[in-house]
């Protein structure tokens, strides 16, 4: 990782799309870079938290993707390049600071990055981010692979400053997710000491200023689309024929591909400067051909932008797109529907090769709960004490790797909306759902969005259990701190204090490797009147991997109930063939939650 | 230069993008070009992680169905679950032990017998060669090294288009000091046993 900040100019390096923005950023004259991290972003943080103390950069982890946005924004009225990265959903988070920075504008240049998630590998939904620039009336900048995203940085800073806009970059996990050879060029880091001239009129929009500022930015606008007609970055590959495709983000490279491949008579326009879309540019790409083919993921935005331009200036021509149904209407591309689309277009069968498959059955591999996580103990503690006192409880669940509870043998997920809606979503199902309420959420999703929702709870005197699973952790996304860690130059924020402060009727912290323990404070949580919480607390295998002992079964003791696997699905046991159950010793952690659980005390310390 | 195409197939900790990683340095030592593409996030935990790569000029890392040259897979299972990106000029290199996913130890999926999915692959590809990587691993002193056992097994593959000086050249300088030598006695291995099978 350290080779992002060292690598020589000319050097060649094997990066990231994310990887890439970091250096790009480096590269650019960046000063102060905030984030929360998120999945397909969170690469991004991990580089800069590794680096940026060497590199002269400040760079936080923040609560969360409003806060990291105002730090960067912060800056960029302060004159500093700023640049702050998130998940797609992280943008609705930060949505509401965002609407107002075009309307305030930057002092220096300031790149917002959303990472989107067609397909969802790792999301809760496929929303297209691109509609946000549109939103928030700001330019956006879509990369295809790393090395773009490392040369767009210095180009979206350009982009800002001149027009005085943050832009919105939008990669999508196939971009952030590639890896490429990236060519550097020379690190040139900008001051971390800022300079703020206040100037109200602009940087407070009272109605009055806000007035004049959407005029202001609508004329902003104007000038960046007759901009984005003549930029080096939205080109024309002109192949001959009278098809066009025009393509953004990795569709670009699917198309490419495909038309070297197959030798095809096609025009490709490349996007990456989209919005204010270049109509000049593409109406005369349009009067070049007779149809055109528009490849873009997830919604048909350029689509719609093409069918409203052939429609202000009268001229005719066949599109392709999502909208005739040549294309998806979800989940990402891949070469093989680009291929279908382009036969389409084209009038011929595109070669492609035989297809194999199987009959014969795959076994499921979703993901799991690492071998002694802690999170494992405490859903098999809620379920049976759930199960003895005869509650009829609902489960609301929040995001992190605690939302793995929703998998079997534990089922304790019931409603999920968005990083802290099991306290929101549990304080309203206390009053209306006819059931008790014990909602789950991670210490960095507390930190994050769950503190305003438990003061509502409390306030409106719901009873609901509050499981706080603090592992120490932001763990789901790879591991980054949270305020609730010790670090150096940092305060620890103590959760106990923020829920004492609250003013909850009872609060319990318990060690989940611990059964008894773990017990005992649910029942007593869930024998409370009004807001319960129970901290549970021990830090992710992650962070602590040593191991000091693993445990075995003795197999004369086993007598093959399975008790252990059905409770607490540990991924480390498995059944042997006489039925009898085993541990894996690479994959034990020692936890001792298998112990706890065996009839026949036959789990043992491995000696 | 001909594109490529490597489908890499494996489980979370297995050493996927650790392998790519490596690869990848070996072409920028080569001067080729080389593209990937892998998949995070939930894959962590124990889930499948496939990797797509290619090398040569293409663009995009994504293989299309059927366009994968050579399939490695640290796995039996996740072997089979590639088939739609092979055809029947693929050629597999395959670690032979299985690891069993916790839902079939709940007994809510079904793990077959290991050999059942490596002769489907067989009978449907070009060639498969099939490797006991884990003890091939464990006898080269680090069975951390699996992955690299793999690569090695790879690498002896005509078509392959980085040669093996550029592999160990790119290992040396990815891996930790004190595992190399383990990891290069396990690369070797895994070279000869595959060149032998070849
Ligand atoms: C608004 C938003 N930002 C970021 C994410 C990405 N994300 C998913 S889980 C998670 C971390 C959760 O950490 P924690 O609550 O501590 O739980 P753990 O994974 O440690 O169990 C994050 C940041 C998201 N889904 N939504
Ligand atoms: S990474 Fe940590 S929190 Fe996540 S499943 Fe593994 S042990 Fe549990």
């Amino acid at each position: 990782m350290k080779e992002i900040l060292t690598a020589k100019p000319g050097d060649k390096l094997y990066l990231l799309g994310n990887e890439a923005a970091v250096r790009g950023a480096l590269e650019n004259r960046i000063s102060v870079a905030s984030t929360y991290p998120g999945t397909p972003s969170s690469e991004i943080g991990d580089v800069f938290y590794e680096i940026a103390g060497e590199a002269g950069v400040y760079f936080e982890f923040s609560t969360n993707e409003k806060v990291a946005l105002e730090v960067a924004a912060s800056a960029a009225v302060s004159g500093l390049r700023s640049f702050v990265w998130m998940k797609h959903v992280g943008l609705n988070v930060a949505a509401d600071s965002f609407m107002s920075l075009a309307y305030t504008g930057v002092r220096a240049g300031m790149i917002v990055l959303t990472a989107d998630d067609p397909s969802m590998f790792s999301s809760q939904n496929e929303q297209d981010n691109r509609w946000y620039a549109r939103l928030g009336n700001v330019p956006l900048i879509e990369p295809s692979n790393p090395q773009e995203m490392k040369d767009l940085m210095g180009y979206a800073f350009e982009v800002s400053e001149k027009f005085g806009l943050p832009v919105l970059m939008r990669t999508t996990t196939r971009v952030s997710h590639m890896r490429g050879v990236v060519d550097m060029g020379s690190v040139n880091v900008g001051s971390k000491i800022g300079h703020f001239v206040s100037d109200p009129t602009t940087l407070v929009p009272l109605p009055a200023n806000a007035y004049k500022a959407h005029k202001r930015v609508v004329e902003k606008l104007q000038a960046v689309q007759e901009f984005a007609n003549k930029s080096e970055w939205n080109r024309v590959i002109d192949k001959g024929g009278n098809l066009g495709i025009i393509a953004s983000g990795p569709t670009y490279n699917y198309a490419m591909d495909i038309v070297k491949e197959n030798n095809l008579k096609v025009k490709i326009l490349k996007l990456t400067l989209t919005y204010p879309f270049p109509e000049g540019l593409v109406l005369d790409f349009l009067k070049s051909i007779d149809s055109v083919l528009i490849a873009e993921e997830v919604d048909p935005i350029m689509e719609k932008e093409v069918y409203s331009l052939l429609g202000k200036y009268g001229v005719n021509k066949k599109v392709y797109g999502k909208l005739d149904g040549t294309l998806p209407m979800v989940y990402e591309y891949s070469p093989d529907i680009l291929k279908n689309a382009l036969s389409k277009a084209i009038g011929v069968k595109l070669p492609g090769k035989a297809l194999l498959s199987t009959d014969l059955t795959l076994p499921a591999r979703p993901p799991v709960f690492c071998p002694g996580c802690p999170h494992r103990g405490m859903y098999d503690a809620v379920e049976k004490v759930v199960k003895e006192l005869c509650i009829d409880a609902v489960f609301p669940s929040d995001i992190g790797c605690y939302t793995l509870g929703y998998m079997p043998p534990f089922h304790k997920a019931d409603y999920l909306l968005s990083m802290g809606s099991s306290i929101g979503t549990g304080s309203g199902l206390s009053k209306f759902s006819g059931k008790r309420v014990i909602s789950f959420i991670g210490d960095s999703t507390f930190f994050h969005a769950g503190i305003p929702a438990l003061i509502n709870a409390v306030h409106n005197n719901d009873t609901m259990t509050v499981m706080i699973l603090d592992n120490r952790i932001t763990a789901m996304t790879g591991g980054q701190p949270n305020p609730g860690m010790a670090m150096e130059g940092k305060k620890e924020i103590s959760i106990e204090a923020i829920v004492r402060a609250i003013g909850v009727n009872f609060l319990t912290t318990v060690n989940p490797y611990n059964i008894k323990a773990s017990h005992e404070a649910i029942k007593e949580a869930l024998s409370t009147e009004g807001v319960s919480v129970v901290i549970s607390r021990q830090p992710c295998v992650l962070i602590v991997p040593k191991k000091k002992v693993t445990f075995m079964v003795d197999p004369q003791k086993c007598t093959g109930c399975k008790i252990c696997i059905n409770e607490i699905a540990c991924p480390a046991m498995f059944v042997r063939e006489d039925g009898k159950v085993v541990v894996d010793e690479m994959l034990c952690n020692g936890c001792g939650v298998c112990v706890q659980l065996c009839p026949e005390k036959a789990i043992i310390v491995r000696r | 230069m001909k594109t490529y195409s490597i489908y890499i197939a494996g489980v979370g900790g297995q050493g996927v993008v650790k392998t790519s990683m490596v690869l990848g340095k070996a072409c920028v030592k080569k001067g080729v070009n080389i593209v990937m593409s892998e998949i995070h996030g939930m894959s962590q935990r124990g889930g499948s992680v496939p990797a797509e790569i290619k090398i040569g000029d293409a663009l995009n890392p994504v293989i299309e169905n059927g366009g994968t040259d050579l399939l490695i897979s640290f796995e039996p299972a996740e072997a089979l679950r590639a088939i739609n990106k092979c055809s029947n000029q693929t050629i597999a290199i395959i670690n032979k032990s299985p690891i069993i996913p916790f839902t079939v130890s709940l007994g809510i999926s079904q793990y077959l017998n290991p050999e059942e999915y490596i002769s489907e692959l067989k009978s449907k590809l070009k060639k498969v060669v099939v490797l006991d990587a884990e003890s091939i691993a464990k006898e080269s002193g680090n069975i951390l090294s699996l992955n690299m056992v793999m690569l090695g097994a790879s690498a002896a593959v005509t078509d392959f288009p980085v040669g093996k000086e550029y592999l160990i050249e790119a290992m040396k300088e990815s891996l930790p000091e004190k595992a190399i030598e383990a990891n290069l006695k396990a690369f070797e291995s895994g070279y000869e046993l595959s060149h032998k099978e070849l």
